[in-house]
């Protein structure tokens, strides 16, 4: 996060604090301007720039009518929401019990080791982010992934290998 | 043309459906896509119609699209839903699912759909939460409370607005039942809730769907959009979780669709007193919903008419994790755990005898075989120490570490906690440690405080192995009755039956229990 904005301009940040107003004044037509839009705003405002920026934290509170620690509460407290961005492609792999029982602790180690990432880690390329999932409900299939945006059930060794290959190509 | 059904659900995308589709497609046939039969060893299953009826192929790889259509395929099944895996099953509420084209109106009206619907709205509300109530239906999402008592309070609390909740937020490992409902027979839930909103007086319903479930979201939203005019002047609305696995605990459910932090409430008040934005509220599973239907079109007494005690009707169990017929198996309560695991399941997968099966995901707890004879029925689960839950079994093989799972579920519960209550948030963590020093042999010394001169009651020495679990013990109980919600309460059920049924993964000879009171 310090490092993102060490690297900004003040006018930088200005400039990008007029798109998020943008943007937010955009989603109160759909969502409307009451506290129970903060959640879809804030998946949509993921969607559109890739994450949630701290800069747009005043945007939506005072779109909204509530403070802006109630919403950097809300951004923290959920997983999904980042402060940073990802990698251009998403490797989520899932830990949960059902996968474990079919080996997923051995799959998430050879993740681990081929794509020299740890859990939760971006690629300094930015290429690839890693990280892992308590379920996808697909517990009969194991070891399972989402890769992007796609499902990917009985994962062994070599279908990793093959799509590791395809993601850093 | 010749017509081909080929399934669309999550689980049979991830094993290759949509090329096979695409193959049967540029091969010159109709596909149809539908939701998941459920038994996800055949997936990509295709089934083929005939003027004898359906004939299924699976699993199909892309390449073979050519073998299918002209019935030459080698994995032929023939009749899939006279196969022993479907034959043996009670279908009331996945009746369509795998069957039908989920978004097709025409589709669920042919197969008995909006019955329940149009017998609810030709009665009073009074008698539509009536037939409920004697259905026996009790809660689907684990809890197992009486759904018809909880819309009774709903319909005589006053005010002019209430809502429907629909607890979409299925976070448990080993359960998927709600997702294939969702992505196979979506109409099914609308028309659930919209016959809640009738019988307790709500015009709006929500349903909470994890973002886990990308397939569900789109599928319900799309079949919302549909169905609207059917459902009016009750409106419906999808909203997306966030990652946060306790927001599937009803009131932080609540919280989260009010756009706050999904912190547990203290109860009371009842959601159904007040729940959404202060006012009284249904919320309820995906499963309780969705058999509702039913219930209003063949009466309440169908529905009780099977089931085992006080678990009346159907249960659509699911089986997961290392068993080789993994998938959606719903049967009237009273049928045996080994029944299931075994039978039906086939054991594992890996061929490896079964250690234990985990009964009602993360918060549930681990069996061995040797008590494989108790009844599925809430009241027997409870009586030995577990639950229900919402009906997933996960299955491991003799290579699972017991000591190693009863750490995961402290480790997962210290990594979903919400934060509000003490048990749950330091007790977990706690826990991790605990376990990761029993695993690990070592001996923890007295710290500073314990050795002050006024904490006279603390071990003195290093704590040896019967003394750390006595403490693990301890903690646990502190966690079940000391949690405001069944995160922090029911994470000592996975713990304490591991220590109870698998000791000697604990690193002790003889039952733990005895070896805590030397």
């Amino acid at each position: 996060m310090s490092a993102t904005r060490n690297d900004r301009s003040i006018a930088g940040d200005a400039t990008h604090a007029n798109d998020y107003a943008a943007a937010v004044a955009r989603l109160v037509e759909d969502f409307g301007d009451e506290q129970n839009a903060l959640l879809p705003m804030l998946h949509a405002l993921q969607e559109e720039f890739g994450y949630i920026d701290d800069l747009m934290v005043p945007a939506v509170a005072s779109a909204l009518n509530i403070s802006r620690a109630d919403v950097h509460g809300v951004v923290t407290f959920y997983p999904d929401f980042r402060r940073q961005p990802a990698g251009r492609h998403r490797v989520r792999l899932c830990r949960a019990e059902s996968c474990q029982a079919r080996g997923a602790a051995a799959i998430e180690r050879i993740a681990t080791e081929r794509l020299g990432l740890r859990m939760g880690e971006t690629s300094p390329n930015g290429r690839v982010t890693l990280d892992a999932v308590y379920c996808l409900g697909l517990c009969a299939t194991g070891p399972n992934a989402m890769i992007d945006d796609v499902p990917v059930s009985r994962i062994d060794p070599a279908t990793l290998d093959r799509l590791i290959e395809e993601l850093t190509r | 043309m010749t017509r081909v059904y080929v399934s669309k659900d999550m689980a049979a995308v991830a094993l290759g459906a949509d090329a096979v589709a695409e193959a049967l497609s540029a091969a010159g046939a109709d596909v149809v896509r539908t939701g998941s039969r459920g038994l996800f060893r055949l997936e990509p299953l295709v089934e083929v119609e005939t003027p004898e009826g359906r004939i299924g192929f699976g699993p199909v790889a892309s390449a073979d699209a050519a073998l299918v259509l002209d019935g030459s395929h080698p994995a032929r099944l023939g009749d899939v839903s006279a196969m022993p895996f479907f034959a043996r099953q009670q279908r009331f509420t996945f009746a369509r699912c795998g069957v039908i084209d989920p978004l097709s109106l025409d589709d669920y009206e042919a197969h008995g759909g909006w019955r329940g619907l149009t017998a609810a709205r030709a009665l009073a509300p009074q008698a539509a939460v009536d037939a409920v109530k004697a259905s026996g239906l009790r809660g689907r999402g684990g809890a197992g409370f009486p759904t018809g008592i909880k819309w009774q309070t709903v319909h005589d609390a006053p005010g002019p607005i209430k809502y429907i909740v629909c607890n979409a937020d299925e976070g448990d490992s080993g359960t998927f039942a709600d997702r294939m409902l969702m992505e196979g027979d979506p109409f099914c839930l609308i028309e659930g809730m919209a016959i809640a909103g009738h019988a307790v007086g709500a015009e709006r319903g929500y349903i909470y769907i994890r973002s886990e479930y990308p397939f569900a979201i789109r599928t319900m939203r799309e079949a919302i959009a549909r169905a609207a005019s059917i459902v009016a002047p009750f409106v419906l609305e999808v909203r997306v979780g966030a990652g946060a696995y306790v927001c599937g605990e009803e009131t932080s459910l609540l919280d989260s669709i009010e756009g706050k932090r999904g912190e547990v409430r203290a109860k009371p008040p009842l959601p159904a007193i007040s729940g959404l934005f202060g006012r009284p509220t249904v919320i309820n599973n995906v499963l309780s919903l969705a058999a509702v239907p039913f219930i209003l079109s063949e009466g309440g007494e169908a529905y009780a008419a099977i089931g085992f005690g006080r678990s009346r009707g159907t249960m659509p169990v699911q089986l997961a994790g290392n068993v080789r017929n993994g998938g959606l198996f719903e049967v009237g309560f009273g049928i045996t755990l080994g029944e299931l695991v075994m039978d039906i399941g086939g054991g594992t997968d890996s061929g490896r005898p079964v250690k234990a099966v985990q009964v009602g995901g993360p918060l549930g707890a681990y069996f061995p075989p040797s008590i494989f004879d108790l009844p599925f029925d809430y009241e027997a689960f409870a009586a030995a120490g577990g639950l229900i839950g919402h009906a997933g079994i996960t299955v491991f093989d003799d290579t699972v570490d017991m000591a190693h799972m009863a750490r995961f579920a402290m480790e997962f519960c210290a990594h979903e906690s919400c934060g509000k209550c003490t048990p749950c948030r330091i007790g977990s963590t706690r826990g991790v440690e605990l376990i990761d020093r029993l695993i690990a042999g070592e001996r923890r010394a007295a710290d500073a405080v314990e050795r002050l001169p006024q904490m006279r009651n603390a071990v003195g020495g290093p704590r040896q192995a019967g003394q750390e679990i006595e403490l693990l013990r301890d903690l646990c109980d502190t966690m079940k009755f000391g949690s405001l919600c069944a995160l922090g309460g029911f994470t000592p059920y996975p713990v304490l039956s591991a220590l109870d049924h698998f000791p000697q993964d604990f690193g002790a000879a003889a039952p733990i229990s005895s070896a805590a009171a030397e």
